[in-house]
């Protein structure tokens, strides 16, 4: 080992760990692409900030599963808090700041969820995953019956009604066509991102990946885990509770629905479909999910049968093949939506590795197999 | 006979206690009272299912042991985690490899720099901004001869030079004291020389317990040697006295012969 090549590796050592921390092309691309989705679906904007808000559902269970290692079905709970926390806030404010600016109202839906996060995550340190599964899935139902049962405070089963938030920096108003909605939630969104990507390429973000590799060793090397798995859970969960109070704030409404336990497996399956453990993940799983999901509800299979059975050259025209066009077709309708989206789920899961961002990553390595080097 | 009498004026840097630890009714470590002076090359043998492997993880903190104390550099350590001891300087590498598999064995040893340093909290400067802890990293291991990988998945190097970062990993944090559990179990022959070469060099402000199938290995590295037999200290002493012991050679009849080289 000559005294040159020592050098060389020391000095390049620095910036090659640096360089993972560098923003890519492609993620610029990500942002200017969901920034003009403002201008290309003028009218789908009500949905695009369900996706947004989906999506940092997504994000914070990215945080805690995807490097930390810890699963949970509790994270619905969290956005629940959060949207019930900013609701209350913003009706008991009559539309009028600060207890009804939109951003305070984030601000009390974090704290809120993150101190609820910080007490409950002293419940998960211990155990295994399937303890942890179980604990988390008791502390979000636990949560969901207290909201059912404040009927004074949350409305019960009717949900919360009378949001009303002030104009957002005192000047853009909610519109009906959700335009300031998708704006202030993708800012939010890219704000909350943009911390957390800054955490996870940090010496902290780095020990988290050692935990979730191995918890032995890294207690072995002095690394704190308990400590470190707190203060993630915590700020998983705060982020979860803005989520949650993003979507309040956006349908002027929290219901039972949004801290419902469906939510936190929903998004455990959009994050995993997605791809964990990439921060873009949870994104990128939300709007496939959502898109998917409202392609089959509002698709209309009868008429798609009806023009393929039309063009159906007659040659193909016998039995079987019409009767087997009518029955794929009857299944593509929404009652059979959880169809589709489980063989999806289950062939992602079977042949790719790390959802869609893993399907789209083996494909650049086939591509380009020079390039083939550790993503850390 | 006792490890103690030789270099009685040293205050010892790790102690034991009387130490037991029963697992139901199996005694797997039995009234050991055992002393490390600094900067020894100690090795501790004995047959299979003798409570090595026990005796290390009740030294780290693993286990905890039913009764008995340990004291590390002046200190009750009894208690402590297995985080508390190896901020202390209690080190250890692992009998079978204990490593991160998705990382690169760059991030692996700066980890372990970073802990030492009071760097690994930083949650907002990206890792490889205090290029000094980078630079020690890389050196260490140079030193070890494992930088030539050391961007490269650990999952998916070789079995060798995953047992040296093994090493690396342990050393990274500056122990005063360090634990070996059988370095080169399962590296080929031809591998071997270069871990043992390693385990040479280690500076001499470390002690070190190597815990060792291989009497040929144990010879050559250890000046003094405790033997473990069903979880008790059958006998401690210098790497001679053990080799002449008859009580020694009556343990490992049959299983291996011990013989002293050099």
């Amino acid at each position: 080992m000559s005294m040159s090549h020592l050098t060389e590796n020391s000095a390049g050592a620095s910036s090659r760990l640096l360089s993972a921390a560098k923003w890519r092309w492609y993620e610029i691309a990500f942002w200017i692409v969901a920034a003009s989705l403002f201008f290309v679906f003028p009218t789908r904007l009500a949905l695009l900030t369900e996706i947004v808000t989906l999506g940092l559902l997504a994000l914070s269970i990215d945080l805690i599963l995807g490097f930390a290692g810890i699963v949970t079905l509790g994270q619905g709970a969290f956005f629940g808090l959060g949207a019930y926390a900013a609701g209350i806030a913003a009706k008991y404010g009559m539309g009028v700041a600060p207890l009804s600016d939109p951003i305070v109202g984030l601000l009390i839906a974090g704290a809120v969820a993150g101190a609820v996060g910080f007490v409950t995550s002293f419940l998960v340190l211990r155990g295994s995953d399937l303890t942890r599964l179980m604990v988390t899935l008791g502390v979000g139902l636990i949560f969901a019956e207290v909201v059912n049962q404040a009927r004074s405070i949350t409305g019960g089963a009717d949900g919360l009604q009378g949001v009303m938030l002030s104009p957002v920096l005192g000047i853009f108003d909610f519109d009906l066509y959700a335009q300031t909605a998708y704006v202030y939630s993708l800012g939010t969104l890219f704000v909350l991102f943009v911390i957390a990507r800054v955490v996870m390429n940090s010496s902290f973000g780095l020990s988290l990946k050692a935990i979730k590799g191995n918890p032995l060793r890294s207690r072995a090397i002095g690394i704190p885990v308990n400590p470190r798995l707190i203060a993630t859970y915590t700020l998983a969960a705060a982020y979860a509770g803005i989520a949650g109070g993003l979507l309040a704030q956006t349908t002027q409404a929290a219901s039972p629905d949004m801290i419902a336990f469906h939510r936190s497996a929903d998004t455990l399956l959009i994050l995993v479909f997605g791809g964990a453990g990439h921060l873009y993940g949870g994104i990128i799983g939300a709007v496939a999910f959502r898109l998917m999901q409202d392609a089959f509800s509002s698709g209309s299979p009868d008429v798609w049968l009806a023009a393929v059975l039309n063009a159906l050259p007659s040659f193909l025209n016998f039995w079987p093949i019409p009767n087997v066009l009518t029955v794929i077709f009857g299944l593509m309708g929404p009652k059979y939506w959880s169809l589709w989206l489980g063989l999806v789920l289950v062939l992602l899961v079977l042949f790719v590795r790390g959802g869609i961002l893993g399907l789209v990553q083996s494909i650049y390595v086939r591509i380009f197999p020079s390039r083939n080097k550790v993503k850390p | 006979m006792n490890a103690d009498v030789m270099t009685a004026e040293v205050a010892p840097i790790l102690e034991t206690r009387s130490l037991c630890k029963r697992f139901g009714g199996l005694v797997a470590t039995d009234n050991v009272s055992f002393k490390l002076q600094p900067g020894a090359r100690h090795a501790l043998i004995g047959p299979n299912g003798a409570g090595k492997t026990t005796f290390i993880n009740l030294l780290t903190g693993v286990l905890t042991p039913t009764s008995g104390s340990i004291h590390f550099d002046g200190q009750d350590i009894t208690n402590w985690t297995l985080r508390q001891r190896a901020i202390a300087g209690v080190a250890r590498t692992f009998q079978i490899n204990q490593l991160f598999p998705d990382l690169t064995p760059l991030q692996s040893v700066l980890l372990a720099v970073n802990e030492r340093e009071g760097a690994g909290r930083d949650w907002f400067r990206p890792v490889g901004t205090r290029k000094d802890l980078v630079d020690e990293s890389v050196a260490l291991l140079a030193d070890l001869g494992i930088d030539d990988v050391m961007d490269e998945r650990v999952g998916s190097l070789p079995y060798g030079k995953q047992r040296l970062l093994e090493i690396a990993v342990a050393v990274a944090a500056k122990p005063k004291v360090l634990l070996l559990d059988e370095p080169a179990a399962g590296v080929p022959e031809s591998e071997r020389e270069q871990i043992l070469d390693v385990v040479a060099r280690l500076p001499t402000s470390v002690a070190l317990i190597l815990i060792e199938h291989d009497m040929h290995l144990v010879f050559r590295f250890a000046k003094t040697i405790s033997v473990l037999v069903n979880g008790g200290l059958l006998v401690d002493g210098t790497a001679d006295e053990i080799a002449r012991d008859p009580r020694v050679k009556q343990v490992y009849l049959g299983e291996e012969e011990v013989v002293v080289h050099g």
